[in-house]
């Protein structure tokens, strides 16, 4: 359900419900990352190691779902991007249109879809679903936002979605 | 096919613990899982950036990578066929060099979906010592039976 508070400038409200910052990942999906996070968790399960056992239960080799919000982490560095490179830009972006510079996740919820396979080139679009009333919080003056971003696959199937409830808030002002 | 042991639906009941998972993590284990998230943030590499800006005693454990951990501990009791549905985290204390984490969970629902694939809801934790640093509820697919395998839902048919 998509909640809008009633004091909100036009602006904003005309932002929630609609699809911001459409991105594709920047490479491929490839299975050295595949490898390197069940190393690094030592996962040893046959579906992500052993080709034939990923053929004949998933059509194929997949990643792990949980790694799905690794895949749109930009690299750190790249030849002609310039100025901090931030994922979840539509989260800041609203941030500073409602004067609220600080910000906590309260949770973060993801559902899994369709497996993303080695070869896939993902698109992951950010949606604000809700931003409340102002709150006098422990914290500060705010409102809760809700935000998913929700991935696609080359052939436009659901591969997930990644829900976070953030508390926006200025410091001190009650 | 692969002969590799697999959990069954039926096999499976509410209240049923899973066999916990000790592990000594490293800094090593925070940099490995950072690295393969492919988050940068200093927080989970830089020691004197962790302590002197975040006021953490140490480097810690990313989100992502306390997925992966959660992911593999349910996927080394299911076998390879579960399949993760949902997840939900909070995060209440990080998990830093030294410390000796425990995986644990249990199954709290069980149930069956109008396209009849077979779930099982999960409370799953990190803990260290008898601090719980990371909560999180699960949910995923069994095999209804040794012939099923919920990787072959697609669509209309997987409905986590």
């Amino acid at each position: 359900m998509t909640e809008i508070a009633s004091d909100l400038p036009a602006v904003v409200r005309d932002l929630i419900g609609k699809p911001h910052y459409v991105e594709q990942t920047e490479f491929p999906i490839e299975v050295g990352y595949v490898y390197n996070m069940c190393a690094a968790v030592e996962d040893g399960n046959p579906l992500y190691w052993n080709p034939e056992v990923a053929r004949d239960l998933a059509g194929g080799q997949i990643a792990p779902p949980a790694m799905l919000s690794a895949w749109f982490k930009r690299h750190h560095w790249m030849p002609g991007a310039g100025g901090e490179r931030k994922p979840m830009q539509l989260y800041f972006d609203i941030k500073d249109m409602v004067g609220l510079p600080e910000g906590i996740v309260a949770s973060n919820e993801a559902s899994f879809g369709e497996p993303v396979r080695i070869g896939d080139v993902l698109t992951t679009s950010q949606y604000c679903r809700a931003l409340g009333e102002l709150k006098d919080t422990k914290l500060g003056r705010g409102r809760f936002c809700t935000m998913d971003v929700v991935t696609v696959n080359q052939r436009n199937e659901w591969c997930g979605t990644d829900t976070y409830n953030f508390l926006i808030y200025i410091k001190g002002v009650r | 096919m692969s002969t590799t042991r697999n959990l069954t639906f039926g096999e499976v009941g509410e209240g049923q613990e899973l066999p916990p998972l000790t592990y000594p993590v490293t800094a090593t284990t925070v940099v490995l899982g950072a690295i393969a998230s492919r988050d940068w943030r200093p927080m989970h590499h830089d020691r004197d950036f962790a302590i002197n800006r975040n006021g953490t005693k140490d480097i810690f454990i990313n989100t992502p990578t306390n997925a992966a951990w959660f992911q593999r501990f349910v996927t080394d009791w299911t076998g390879p066929k579960g399949r993760l549905g949902r997840m939900k985290f909070r995060m209440k204390v990080p998990v830093f060099p030294g410390d000796t984490m425990t995986l644990s969970g249990r199954v709290v629902r069980k149930s069956v979906d109008a396209t009849g694939c077979c779930w099982i809801d999960l409370d799953l934790a990190v803990s260290v010592g008898d601090r719980v640093n990371t909560e999180c509820q699960a949910r995923f697919a069994l095999p209804a039976s040794a012939d099923d395998n919920p990787w072959q839902r697609h669509g209309d048919r997987w409905q986590p």
